[in-house]
């Protein structure tokens, strides 16, 4: 057992912990705490694998975004103290044995599954790079997508501020 | 078992995927939901730099779908949340047993 495998192992307790929580905790706002725990250690996952770029966006849009954006939702919406509804057992029951049967088929699946590697020399991930290609107009380059993404981000404010907007009260 | 392969990667983020998908199924409230998803687009971006990494290290193909998938998915929870506050003001409730104003 290297140091390696045992911060792998806590991140994954962290990361499937917090998921688990998140979607069974009785109080809302609790549910939201354990998601920002789920999210950090993903954040901890993409660290770990040296891509710190997507690590750092991974903190600053879904922790620092995201979460905030749920929480105060959550505020404008609820009496955040109370118990949520529970579920009816029935739907429980189901969805319990859904989601394990479905992801013990995946689960076999992935260990059936012999992968291979390119044997290319690897580019690092680092921000000179992701950089370069993404603002790149040559073949590889991913220019239309950051543009067409830039235009979804600038439709999405303005729709999300006029669905939000108080509707005028008619005089 | 002795390093952390790709296979690893994988079983956690088909974990995480189906715990969101627990929840989507079980959660009868809205931002519960939103939540849910939140947790499936991540476990596919675990995914995307996994594959990048172990398998496809010559390219940055998998961080690029991942920093466009965290942008969508941030597009997608503010328009959603606007729907989230606009119904709570016309219904004075999130749950979607509720929300039949579509309904014929």
């Amino acid at each position: 057992m290297s140091a390696s495998i045992v911060i792998f192992y806590i991140l994954a307790a962290i990361i499937l912990g917090g998921g688990i929580l998140a979607v069974t905790a009785k109080k809302i706002f609790r549910s939201a705490i354990y998601l920002l725990f789920s999210l950090m250690g993903i954040a901890g996952l993409y660290f770990y694998l040296n891509y710190e770029f997507i690590a750092a966006v991974q903190i600053v849009v879904y922790i620092g975004g995201i979460v905030v954006l749920i929480i105060f939702s959550i505020f404008l919406t609820h009496a955040s103290g109370k118990d949520m509804e529970k579920p009816k057992l029935m739907s429980v029951i189901v969805s319990a044995v859904a989601a394990v049967f479905a992801c013990a088929i995946v689960i076999s699946l992935i260990n059936n599954y012999s992968f291979v590697a390119t044997t290319n020399t690897a580019i690092e991930p680092t921000v000179k790079n992701i950089g370069r290609q993404m603002l790149s107009t040559t073949e590889h380059g991913f220019i239309l997508p950051f543009e067409v993404v830039s235009m979804l981000l600038l439709a999405a404010l303005i729709g999300s501020i006029v669905i939000a907007l108080k509707p005028k009260t008619e005089a | 078992m002795n390093e952390i392969g790709l296979t690893h990667i994988l079983f956690l983020s088909a974990i995480l995927f189906f715990i969101g998908v627990y929840g989507f199924l079980t959660r009868r409230n809205m931002v519960t939901m939103l939540m849910s998803i939140e947790l499936i687009l991540n476990s596919v971006n675990i995914n995307f730099v996994a594959f990048n990494k172990f398998l496809h290290a010559g390219k940055l193909d998998g961080t690029f779908f991942t920093i466009f998938i965290i942008t969508i998915a941030a597009a997608e929870a503010a328009v959603a949340i606007a729907i989230i506050i606009h119904l709570y003001r016309s219904n004075k409730s999130i749950d979607v047993n509720d929300a039949d104003l579509m309904k014929f």
